[in-house]
């Protein structure tokens, strides 16, 4: 009953909000958003309390995999939901109906994502986040969100296009063998799987949900998308689609591993894992605009995920805390450049400067996330990486380790350029008639998200509670690892 | 009724050379549109037994690839007023030699691979064959409509290879992904008609502003 | 040697002018016009060659000697065919490789011809000519390699003879395709609608009528009787592929051998009433369709 309500209610909020004449105009229901978002993580903390059955038939089922990936999904959907009730009132969208329907639908998209165990199912869930998000990306209707539009579509659909004959020959793989397609049967016949047909499906899978994940190379719509959607869409991309992708590839690879054919999936997994590194590093020195640069950040964390499920062992473990801490960093991050796109117009060096005097509140946050997203401690995302590099060492490529070290001493240097040279120095004195330069009341709806998110991220850094630290051993177990 | 499937495999294949020779955008929507009704009438001419299945699946598949989506591409054409494609990347006999190379190799990849004993063994090879040249006309056109009509193809194509998995996929998977195809399509048209308004132009290679 | 294939060979020479007269007659009927008489082209022939000639100084034996290979190329190119649909006067292991020779020497022939006037009009169709020829050569390779591949034999006698009738149960897919094939080098290798008008009297759109502009009489009369063989020899092609008669009495073969000439010729006439001439770029394009076309029936029969 819970699994239904998690994805029927913000389904059926979207088509409500998309069709119902009542909507129609430039308001956004913001009211409406906080609703289904709190009773989303509501019903979602339920979950981790008290267990459930499957539905459908096994199609629907909630794992320790899953619910990482949907705890992620709900924090960030209601953090962005808090931000939105601020944003709109400096800056509402032009179709407030399509904004909050497509927001809703990503919602239930993910959510589906996130409970499929049957891998059609995942399939369709992740076409729908794809198709939910491209009229956001596309909200200011210029020729920059065109051309990234377009991109984004041709691309993600071309990937998920190769997903869906991945899928395929995964049914193709299974012949006869259990109940088709569904995860709890595909890993128990694991040994019965045709090698070739499932090695074939693992590469076509992982192609395609590289894709929408932003692997190198099938990389290239990510900073062109990230750059001109809206920040807190180009977050919930961030944070939430690239994680979705993730478990899609994360499945296969249960049923990979549990086939015994690990050895074809790692060299494949570390060598997604360390081109994506190695493009985020070359391609971040220099950057001159905030969410391009998040978008490469985004690409490195993508192959980091990638890198430590191909190392296996304490890897997988390193890998889902990392899901967690990247996604809610990424988030709070986006969130952040919202606020200086709210405020200047433009997150470009060119126009920003000496934020930390107009923008205290959220220049702060700013630097505190450089070093969040780069791996520096106290944050969590330092525990993360160093659990990867970590199990790269304990299992004998110590070259692997170093390359991701030298990876990201270069991408630290490369965002702490843009970044500080836009946080610090003197602001540009304001045009007459316009604001005076002087700190900006910054609303609290846009910073309380951010400072939320920075404070867990920061938790984790220290102390990661027993719960969430169980349910991460027991997904990186079913990944073909342990804990650590 | 194996004859049958036979023959509509083949007639697919000519269709998607026949949309990688054309440059009349209308010649292409309508090949689209005959591919359509092939694609509807395999999946009853394959089953063993007609079953509400393949019948469902027959009419869902046809409706929506056969009629309302060239419906649409046709409105689209009509709002951007485009009538040719102008000269691809890959010349458009190239394209033709490309494909029919592309039928070639499919073949014989198809021959390789370790298939069970399906009841139409010429679905593979005719699947393969039609998603690489999907993906031809994806990549070397330059009208983002033709572009979309090339990623048409390339669903065709899979939608083929997940007919020898009848049983496995659902009848509501197949419904699933028919409607993310459909929406999918419904998108592209609108950037599409955005972009023309925009660009002024369909040329999807005058998008070049965004680069690092 | 035997009696069917001789009689059939003379019924192909006697047939060859009615069949240009037959497809412009049922162009003519289709676009609402009577049109000129089915057996126009006989007296025209009589005309002709009741003639004298007229030379251009400026050409040579070569231009003489053209209209006189291009016939007698045919009639050898004849002679490879199983006309009456079981054998030919002439048969040896790869005498396909030696039909499409004889027709490529016939054209060549003509070319020469052509260029031999200095003339500038000629020079133009010649060039034309050339590079349709260079289009549509590799074409009707395939399709003989194709129909190699469904009989298993070498040669033009078992290709469109015999075995292909007992072919056409287990190999009709690519059989069909074959026949689609031909059908479509027949437009093109005789100069028909849509790649050459035929009916066209502005020199820049010709191709195959400008260069046999400047022969005249006894010369013309010989060119115009072997365009006229040389589209009832493609017309034997493609009802080979279509109509196997090998089963068949001799009668039986040779009336339907008439009957499906004249269908072959009423089908040419309606494509040319339904179909304008194609661009120049497009005719490229339209013979590596037809390319495609035999290679998909060889894919079809190896896989």
């Amino acid at each position: 009953m819970r699994l239904l309500a998690l994805w029927a209610i913000p389904f059926a909020t979207a088509l409500v909000v998309l069709g119902a004449p009542v909507f129609r105009g430039r308001r956004v229901p913001v009211a409406l958003l906080l609703v289904v978002a709190g009773a989303h993580l509501a019903v979602v903390a339920s979950l981790w309390i008290v267990p459930t059955v499957p539905v459908f038939g096994g199609w629907l089922d909630v794992d320790p995999l899953g619910l990482t990936v949907l705890t992620i999904t709900s924090v960030l959907f209601l953090v962005t939901a808090i931000y939105i009730v601020g944003h709109v009132r400096r800056d509402p969208p032009r179709s407030g109906r399509v904004f909050a329907g497509g927001l809703l639908a990503f919602l239930a998209a993910a959510t589906v994502v996130a409970l499929a165990h049957h891998l059609a199912v995942l399939w369709v869930g992740m076409e729908a986040t794809t198709l939910a998000v491209a009229p956001l990306v596309f909200l200011r209707r210029d020729r920059r969100s065109l051309e990234a539009t377009w991109k984004y579509l041709v691309v993600s659909s071309v990937g998920i296009a190769l997903a869906l004959l991945g899928t395929f020959f995964l049914a193709s793989a299974q012949g006869g063998a259990g109940r088709p397609l569904l995860l709890p049967d595909l890993i128990a016949h694991a040994r019965e799987l045709h090698p070739a047909w499932l090695r074939a499906a693992f590469l076509f899978l992982l192609v395609g949900f590289g894709t929408k994940m932003g692997l190198a190379p099938m990389h290239t719509w990510k900073p062109d998308t990230y750059g001109e959607a809206p920040s807190l869409v180009s977050g919930l991309m961030a944070g939430v689609l690239t994680t979705c992708a993730f478990l899609g590839i994360a499945r296969v690879t249960e049923v990979v591993a549990a086939a015994g054919l690990a050895s074809f999936a790692q060299p494949v997994l570390l060598a997604f894992g360390l081109l994506s590194l190695a493009v985020a590093a070359t391609f971040i020195i220099g950057q001159g605009d905030v969410k391009r640069l998040l978008a490469y950040s985004s690409v490195e964390h993508m192959g980091l995920l990638v890198l430590g499920l191909g190392l296996g062992g304490v890897g997988a473990y390193g890998t889902m805390l990392h899901l967690v801490n990247n996604s809610l960093a990424k988030g709070w991050m986006f969130l952040i450049t919202g606020n200086i796109v709210l405020a200047t117009g433009s997150a470009t060096a060119g126009a920003n400067r000496g934020l930390i005097r107009t923008l205290p509140a959220s220049a702060t946050l700013l630097v505190l996330g450089l070093f969040a997203v780069t791996g520096s401690p106290p944050f969590g995302l330092f525990l993360s990486e160093f659990t990867i590099v970590r199990a790269a060492i304990d299992g004998g490529h110590p070259w692997i380790a170093a390359v991701t070290l030298a990876a990201l001493a270069i991408i630290f240097v490369g965002m702490a350029a843009l970044i500080l040279g836009i946080v610090l120095g003197e602001p540009p004195p304001a045009p007459t008639g316009e604001r005076a330069p002087g700190a900006v009341k910054e609303s609290s709806w846009l910073v309380v998200g951010p400072v939320a998110l920075a404070a867990i991220v920061l938790m984790l850094g220290v102390y990661i509670p027993g719960p969430l630290q169980e349910m991460l051993t027991r997904a990186a177990m079913a990944l073909g690892g342990r804990g650590p | 009724m194996r004859d049958a499937a036979q023959i509509v495999l083949l007639l697919i294949v000519l269709s998607d050379l026949a949309i990688l020779g054309t440059s009349r955008l209308s010649s292409c929507i309508r090949g689209l549109a005959a591919q359509g009704v092939l694609l509807g009438l395999l999946p009853v001419l394959i089953a063993p037994q007609l079953s509400i299945h393949a019948v469902s699946l027959a009419l869902g598949t046809m409706i929506v690839k056969a009629v309302v989506l060239p419906w649409f591409l046709a409105w689209a054409i009509r709002e951007a007023a485009v009538r040719r494609e102008i000269e691809p990347i890959v010349g458009f006999i190239a394209s033709q030699l490309l494909g029919a190379l592309a039928v070639g190799l499919a073949f014989a990849i198809a021959s390789r691979l370790p298939l069970p004993a399906l009841p139409q063994p010429l679905l593979v090879p005719v699947s393969l064959a039609t998603l690489m040249i999907g993906f031809i006309v994806l990549t070397t056109r330059r009208k983002a409509l033709v572009q979309v009509v090339g990623y048409l193809i390339l669903e065709n194509g899979i939608y083929l290879f997940g007919l020898t998995q009848t049983e496995s996929v659902p009848f509501l998977i197949e419904l699933g992904v028919l409607l993310d195809v459909f929406v999918g399509v419904f998108i592209m048209g609108i950037v599409v008609f955005h972009i023309n308004r925009e660009f002024d132009s369909l040329d999807a290679t005058r998008l070049t502003e965004l680069t690092d | 040697m035997s009696g069917s294939e001789l009689i059939a060979l003379g019924i192909l020479g006697v047939v060859a002018p009615a069949l240009p007269g037959i497809a412009g007659k049922t162009k003519s009927l289709l676009t609402g016009r009577r049109g000129p008489p089915v057996l126009q082209l006989y007296a025209d022939l009589r005309k002709l060659l009741g003639k004298g000639a007229v030379y251009s100084r400026t050409t040579t034996w070569v231009f003489r000697a053209a209209p006189v290979v291009v016939l007698v190329t045919l009639f050898v190119a004849a002679l490879l065919l199983p006309v009456d649909g079981r054998e030919a006067p002439a048969r040896f292991t790869g005498d396909l490789v030696a039909f499409a020779g004889l027709l490529a020497l016939g054209r060549f022939a003509l070319v020469l011809a052509g260029l031999d006037t200095g003339s500038s009009f000629e020079g133009l169709g010649a060039s034309r000519e050339v590079t349709i020829a260079s289009f549509a050569e590799p074409a009707l390779l395939l399709c003989f390699i194709a129909l190699v591949l469904v009989t298993g034999d070498l040669s033009l006698s078992g290709m469109l003879g015999s075995p292909l009738a007992a072919a056409w149960p287990r190999a009709g897919a690519s059989l069909s395709l074959v026949g689609i094939s031909l059908f479509v080098l027949l437009l093109a290798e005789n100069s028909r609608v849509p790649v050459d008008d035929p009916a066209t009297h502005l020199e820049l759109t010709m191709i195959h009528e400008v260069i046999v502009l400047d022969h005249s009489g006894p010369d013309l009369a010989l060119i115009l009787y072997g365009s006229a063989f040389k589209l009832t020899l493609f017309g034997v092609l493609v009802l080979g592929v279509f109509v196997p008669r090998a089963g068949l009495s001799t009668p039986a073969a040779l009336a339907l051998l008439v009957a499906g000439l004249g269908v072959v010729a009423v089908a040419v006439g309606v494509v040319e009433s339904a179909m304008a001439r194609l661009r120049l770029v497009r005719v490229p394009q339209l013979l590596v369709g037809a390319g495609a076309l035999a290679l998909f029936a060889t894919i079809l029969q190896l896989a």
